[in-house]
């Protein structure tokens, strides 16, 4: 693999073990100088500990790490130019707030003044000025928050890690940082390292996302992609709402797979991989909003279910179906915008409903 | 009405507890103002006369700084012992971490005068160790270093392991981030366990006594003076001092116990 210039962190087949629990498990991707990159995931999927690794808490079982093109298997935390947001922040309570900002800076070289006027800034940045002198038993969660923010970027580190920092605050507060956190970072210029649960958040924060389960990393992609392109059903899953069709391969022609998918009928995708094996098993993903209800039968043109509305929600600006559909154990999920008012007067449960959406909305994936 | 008198009877019989439980103890410095010889209703009068004496017993004063050196010392190296054992419970994945645990435990629970005959019996006869303060204080650590550890395990269990993280985040080595961290946040806790290992060791007798050979700690001499009748108004005089002494370290301890809890409560969630 060729070190190039604009990779910071490369990881070559990490791994991490406790005992028998694979925490993190042969990974292997680069992070790009200055962006802001986010490893999401569900509970226990390895976040924390990929995190822990790239910090120098923990080591890795097997594989490399590397920052900066340096590799790390004998570099203890405080020699990595990396610095971290902690989840619990870890704002050390004998320390007030200067003292803690100022922590990192001591070992620098620098003299008081010079140190003092350091600390200023950064409580100036982060909109703490006056705060100086607290106790960390003062400060609410919003400012707690920004203190560990503030203690790690006066390092100027390389890479800055941040394990949930937002989880520990209420929703408003919470957008009010994402918006922060945001602009901070691009006018800093440090790659981040965010380690999320929350889709949302990691969509709408990310230049790149790296989506973890059980260990592995699954997909690494810009928010749209992994949303609209995703690479396997677990992705699909996990981001945002999906319909699944699974079926076999009947035929491949100039750029599109129709696949069987039993008494629904045959649906046709657009193909983008590049070996497509004629009976394999696989699976045609729909996002629910790119799926048209019809009250007629439309003419025959590109997919079209029939199915029976069985279920339906309005949400205010959306309503959502749910169609049966023969030989389907899910229901089919469809995203309705309620464009016009009380379009929906006609009595829609139990109707028979023709279901289409354009050839080029569907996502093949491999069947798991 | 009822309530009233269910809590006039818990009073009345908390009152009774205390009264049997501390009112032996109050006699003692009644006893020592007390202008006669003899311990005995009714008191005789009013005197200062037992302290004066106390304070010139050069025996006496030469058990009192064997005591205060040997309680002093054992505090010490058992706040230390116990620090770093403390540490290597709490923070580090040992192998036969429990068992090891149990193995500091188990002076708590063995009956002290067996202990001090197996440390006689391994002292003169394996190492022929000479008896001295040393082997007193030896056998101290001993019995104080588990209370120690038992302390100081509870108040690192206290603090987030991510302040210890985040100083090693932040530049400081595993040396500096035990100074700058760990110790200052583990500070109350050492101090309560400098305060209760030198207490314990001040009046431990059955120890001190298979280990003392020629050196005599306080409890020692104390008991050596009960022969004399004529001395124990003296003895009586002292016991009240080190009564007082006791209550003001075993309060110190519990006040800065607290104020330690109080000041690093969890400081999210
Ligand atoms: N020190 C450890 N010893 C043993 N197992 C561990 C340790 N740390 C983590 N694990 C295990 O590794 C797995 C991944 O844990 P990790 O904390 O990295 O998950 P996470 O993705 O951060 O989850 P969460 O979103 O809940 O924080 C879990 O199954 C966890 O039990
Ligand atoms: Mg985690």
């Amino acid at each position: 693999m060729v070190n190039n210039e604009d990779s910071v962190i490369s990881l070559r087949g990490v791994a991490k073990h406790f005992g028998a629990v694979r925490a993190v498990d042969d990974v292997s991707f680069e992070i790009r100088r200055g962006e802001f990159f986010s490893l999401l995931g569900p509970s226990g999927c390895g976040k924390t500990t990929l995190l822990r690794l790239l910090a120098g808490f923990d080591f890795p079982t097997q594989g490399e790490i590397l920052i900066d093109g340096q590799p790390m298997s004998s570099v203890p935390p405080y020699k990595r130019p990396t610095n971290t947001v902690f989840q619990s922040y870890a704002i050390f309570p004998h320390l007030s707030v200067a003292e803690n900002i100022g922590y990192g800076l001591r070992k620098k070289g620098l003299s008081k003044r010079e140190l003092a006027e350091s600390v200023h800034q950064a409580l100036e940045q982060m909109k703490l000025a006056g705060y100086g002198s607290r106790a960390a038993h003062q400060l609410s969660g919003g400012h707690r928050q920004r203190v560990a923010l503030a203690r790690a970027l006066v390092c100027r580190p390389k890479v800055l890690l941040l394990d949930e920092p937002l989880g520990a605050l209420d929703r408003k507060l919470r957008e009010a940082m994402q918006i922060e956190l945001r602009q901070l970072q691009r006018s800093v210029g440090i790659t981040f390292v965010f380690v999320t649960h929350d889709q949302e958040e990691a969509l709408s924060l990310s230049d790149r996302i790296a989506v973890m389960s059980k260990g592995r990393v699954l997909q690494i992609d810009s928010a749209a992609r992994l949303y609209e392109v995703p690479n396997c059903r677990l992705v699909a899953d996990f981001i945002g709402s999906m319909n699944f069709f699974d079926g076999s391969i009947k035929c491949v022609d100039n750029g599109h797979v129709i696949v069987d998918v039993g008494p629904a009928g045959s649906l046709c995708v657009p193909k983008i991989q590049k070996n497509v094996e004629l009976g394999a098993e696989v699976t045609v993903a729909v996002r629910p909003e790119k799926v048209h209800i019809e009250w007629r039968a439309p003419k025959p043109k590109g997919n079209a279910i029939v199915g029976r509305i069985a279920d339906e929600s309005y949400l205010g600006d959306r309503s959502h179906y749910y169609v049966e559909v023969p030989g389907m154990i899910r229901r089919v999920c469809v995203a309705h915008q309620n464009a016009e008012r009380f379009r929906r007067s006609i009595e829609s449960h139990g109707r028979q409903v023709w279901l289409t959406w354009s050839t080029e909305s569907a996502v093949l994936l491999p069947r798991e | 009405m009822k309530r009233a008198m269910h809590l006039n009877l818990l009073g009345v019989y908390a009152i009774f507890i205390v009264a049997l439980l501390y009112g032996p103890v109050l006699l003692l410095p009644m006893f020592s103002f007390n202008d006669s010889i003899y311990i005995a209703f009714p008191l005789k009068g009013f005197t200062t006369k037992w302290y004066q004496e106390m304070a010139t017993n050069s025996a006496l004063l030469a058990a009192l700084m064997n005591s205060l050196k040997v309680g002093i010392g054992v505090a010490i190296v058992s706040t230390v012992l116990g620090l770093t054992a403390a540490k290597a419970v709490i923070r580090h994945r040992l192998p036969g971490k429990t068992q090891i645990v149990g193995m500091i435990m188990l002076p708590l629970l063995l009956p002290s005068l067996f202990l001090g005959i197996a440390l006689l019996i391994i002292l003169r006869k394996v190492f022929s160790v000479d008896l001295s303060l040393w082997t007193i204080g030896a056998g101290h650590v001993l019995i104080c270093m588990p209370f120690s550890m038992l302390i100081l395990i509870a108040r690192l269990e206290g603090f987030d392991k991510s302040l210890e993280e985040a100083s090693l985040d932040l530049g400081e080595n595993a040396w500096g981030t035990f100074w700058h961290v760990t110790f200052p946040l583990a500070l109350p806790g050492v101090i309560s366990s400098l305060l209760l290992s030198f207490t314990t060791s001040l009046d431990e007798f059955v120890i001190a006594f298979f280990l003392g050979g020629n050196d005599t700690t306080l409890p020692l001499f104390i008991w050596s003076q009960l022969r004399f009748p004529a001395k124990l108004p003296g003895v009586l005089a002292l016991g009240s001092c080190i009564l007082v002494l006791s209550i003001v370290i075993v309060v110190l301890a519990e006040v800065v116990r607290r104020r330690g809890v109080q000041s690093s409560k969890p400081t999210v969630f």
